[in-house]
């Protein structure tokens, strides 16, 4: 960024930009560090500061240039080991979008991380190494990115400064990968890119060693990649986050549904069914703090107000009249282990979908993925850290969802263990 | 087609938003930390809008080291009666006066690792159960790979190995008696973000923020500010410079930097060109390089 640039970030452009999470998936040195690095780094989204401290570093370990991966070191424990242990967000933004990188680390053991880093995230970035092509994490990667709804794949095809920028070298891994999607992942926004993180080849700067390649860098991918469909905005969705009773004498009266918008557009008037009151009645207000709106659409957090006087509490959704979601006390999903304690057949479980928390109970476990060859393997009564299954569950109480495939907020949950009270499970309603 | 796009600062806010009316309804007794710096003044910004047209159900928490900036005080107490707050303060000078805690002695003195007993020991007086905070993950790399819902053992430390996964806008609040939780509604933003969003909603900030005279001397590279409990080396010369507060907090740690900024844009200007974090001038960080990290575990902001 020049310095006319920068001086953009105080015109009104800068107020209108938009956001773009994504998540970065590659195996051990695949150069995962060096591409996120080398993305802050080419952006001038580093600080001088930053900078200095990993210069002296860069030395103190005898690097021969400036190590961009250490930009993402993070925890002592990691720079003591060279690894990644947890998911670490980072940030830049260039005068068209912001963007917040989910970083997951790339080790078999970490699948748990790369699930979490998905959740939130509009797109994925793959990495391969090219001397290395497709690999059987990388079908792993591919398969998390969609199993959590990654609307928007980006395969990065790296180091291709050690094989001379081949473009046959490309082409097969392009081939490889996309006769693995086409198998398993049909329907994905798929994209590919060659690149070399540690030179700066397609990240930021378009390659001059690359003429074959006609396409956008990474960086124009992401700031181009259409974010606007990546929230479902047909099926009107607002699980009640919190109810607004002001204690003041101005606003006696006042009885508001606070909530972030899961889905659909709202507008005044608007039908809409209470669940589960199973009462039908009318929106009376959109209300926010600015003053009335006359929509409101995913993710904004504002308060309904409606025409009728219902009992409503957190964890109700209120929905379309006309297009209701799923209302069920037993369903399947698929779910990824988190915790070292394996889950148990017929284990009880504090579950929370939406604003909704409710107890649940494992009683079947179909199978567990092997997550290389996504074969499916029959089970039997457990699933251990890391890996993913597919388990169907009873709850104490109805809960009020969409499929994930159709709705990403309103078709989650995770498991908590009433005893530590950590989450222990991610699951996707099917 | 109509766009059904949120500008990025309109999304982060309905974020903070969602965060904050989750905190209102998974915990019992929750406070706003407020340090009466540009962050916790857009936490409670953020807090007005997260339940209009109702009174946000938390008070203020300001832990006070009494090395303050004057205007900073003054801005907190406007602000609580403008808001009809409730306002709970903790005292660092009262932890030293009860033997909680020693006073660093030295050139180098500071109250602000002193801050963390005080905090904790305040928690616990009031029985708070979550305590919002305006920490943001680009900030420095410890906090990069914190939670929104941060559990806290008995002891208010954070374990960064042994964190609970947070997936989707899905958040855990469950805990024992005694655990808290540390909360951030403003995670995902940047510096950046704080300023658009404070020129975006008008927020009024101390004046500190802006250019002003002050007596300041130069240690490490960073300005202080002069003030009675600020020893100075022989070699180190007060002089009266236009300068303005990136963070404020307690004096001793807050750096200042030469500026003639006077408004919000060309504030914002000038970060955008600056190429210094805004930790950088922050002189607790300059101990050691995991420095943050050490004070998160024992349960620092």
């Amino acid at each position: 960024m020049t310095a006319t640039e920068e001086a953009d970030f105080s015109s009104k452009g800068y107020l209108n930009m938009q956001l773009l999470r994504f998540t970065t998936a590659g195996s051990v040195d695949d150069g995962k560090s060096t591409l996120i690095g080398r993305l802050l780094y080419d952006s001038k989204s580093l600080f001088e500061d930053q900078l200095d401290a990993v210069k002296r570093a860069s030395v103190q370990k005898g690097s021969e240039h400036l190590n961009l991966a250490l930009f993402t070191d993070g925890l002592r424990a990691e720079r003591e080991q060279g690894i990644t242990i947890d998911v670490a967000y980072r940030y830049f933004a260039t005068p068209n979008r912001k963007f917040i990188i989910a970083d997951t680390p790339g080790h078999i053991q970490y699948t748990r991380n790369m699930v979490t880093g998905a959740s939130t995230a509009n797109a994925a970035i793959i990495l391969i190494d090219a001397r290395n092509g497709v690999i059987e994490q990388t079908y792993r990667h591919a398969y998390i990115a969609y199993l959590l709804g990654i609307p928007h794949i980006v395969v990065c095809i790296n180091k291709m400064d050690l094989l001379d920028y081949s473009e046959e070298v490309f082409e097969k891994i392009k081939a490889d990968f996309n006769a693995f999607v086409a198998k398993v992942l049909p329907g994905e926004d798929l994209r590919f890119i060659p690149i070399s993180a540690l030179k700066g080849d397609n990240v930021v700067k378009p390659s001059q060693k690359m003429e074959w390649y006609n396409g956008s860098t990474l960086l124009e991918t992401l700031e181009t990649i259409p974010i606007d469909q990546d929230h479902d905005m047909i099926h009107q969705r607002f699980p009640v986050q919190y109810v607004i009773r002001p204690e003041s004498d101005k606003y006696h009266d006042y009885r508001g549904y606070a909530g972030r918008i899961a889905g659909g557009i709202f507008h005044p008037c608007d039908e809409v069914m209470v669940l589960p009151a199973g009462i039908k009645t009318r929106i009376r207000q959109i209300d926010t703090f600015n003053g009335p709106l006359d929509e409101a659409f995913p993710p904004m957090s504002v308060t309904l107000l409606l025409d009728d006087d219902i009992d409503i509490s957190r964890g109700d959704m209120i929905a379309g009249a006309g297009d209701l979601p799923k209302a069920a006390s037993e369903f399947d999903c698929m779910i990824c282990w988190m915790n070292p304690k394996p889950m148990q057949l017929n284990g009880k479980y504090a579950l929370k979908n939406n604003s909704r928390d409710v107890r649940c109970v494992i009683d079947k476990i179909d199978f567990v993925l092997n997550i290389n060859t996504l074969g499916q393997i029959p089970r039997r009564t457990s699933l251990a850290m890391n890996e993913i299954g597919r388990i169907h569950l009873r709850t104490t109480k109805p809960l009020f969802f969409d499929p994930y495939t159709v709705n990403r907020q309103s078709g989650s949950i995770i498991l908590i263990d009433e005893a530590t009270n950590e989450t222990v499970a991610a699951g996707m309603i099917l | 087609m109509k766009d059904y796009n949120l500008t990025h600062l309109r999304e982060l806010e309905s974020e903070a938003i969602y965060v904050l009316r989750e905190v209102a309804a998974q915990f019992e007794r929750p406070a706003l930390l407020f340090s009466g710096g540009k962050d916790s003044i857009v936490l409670v910004h953020l807090s007005r809008k997260a339940f209009h047209p109702a009174a946000f159900p938390f008070p203020l928490l300001h832990i006070d080291t009494g090395h303050n900036f004057e205007e900073a005080i003054t801005f907190r107490d406007d602000l609580v009666k403008k808001f009809n707050a409730r306002l709970v303060v903790g005292s660092v000078q009262e932890s030293i006066d009860t033997g909680r805690v020693v006073e660093e002695k030295g050139i180098n003195a500071s109250r602000n690792v002193l801050q963390t007993v005080t905090l904790l020991d305040t928690i616990e007086k009031y029985k708070f159960d979550a305590a919002i905070g305006g920490g943001r993950r680009d900030e420095e790399k410890a906090r990069a790979k914190e939670r929104f819902f941060s559990h806290r053992d008995e002891f208010g430390q954070w374990d960064p190995k042994n964190q609970r996964p947070e997936l989707w806008n899905i958040f855990n609040g469950k805990k024992r008696m005694g655990e808290h939780f540390r909360v951030f509604p403003i995670s995902n933003w940047t510096e950046m973000d704080v300023w658009q969003y404070i020129l975006q909603e008008n927020i009024e900030l101390p004046s500190l923020y802006f250019t002003h005279e002050r007596e300041v001397f130069f240690r490490d590279g960073i300005y202080l500010a002069k003030a009675p409990f600020m020893a100075m080396k022989p070699a180190e010369k007060a002089e009266k410079l236009r300068v303005r507060c990136r963070t404020v907090g307690d004096i001793s740690c807050t750096g200042l930097v030469l500026s003639t900024a006077d408004n919000l844009e060309d504030i914002i200007r000038e970060i955008a060109a600056t190429r210094v974090t805004e930790r950088g001038g922050r002189y607790d960080d300059k101990r050691s390089d995991a420095a943050m990290e050490d004070r998160k575990k024992e349960g620092y902001f």
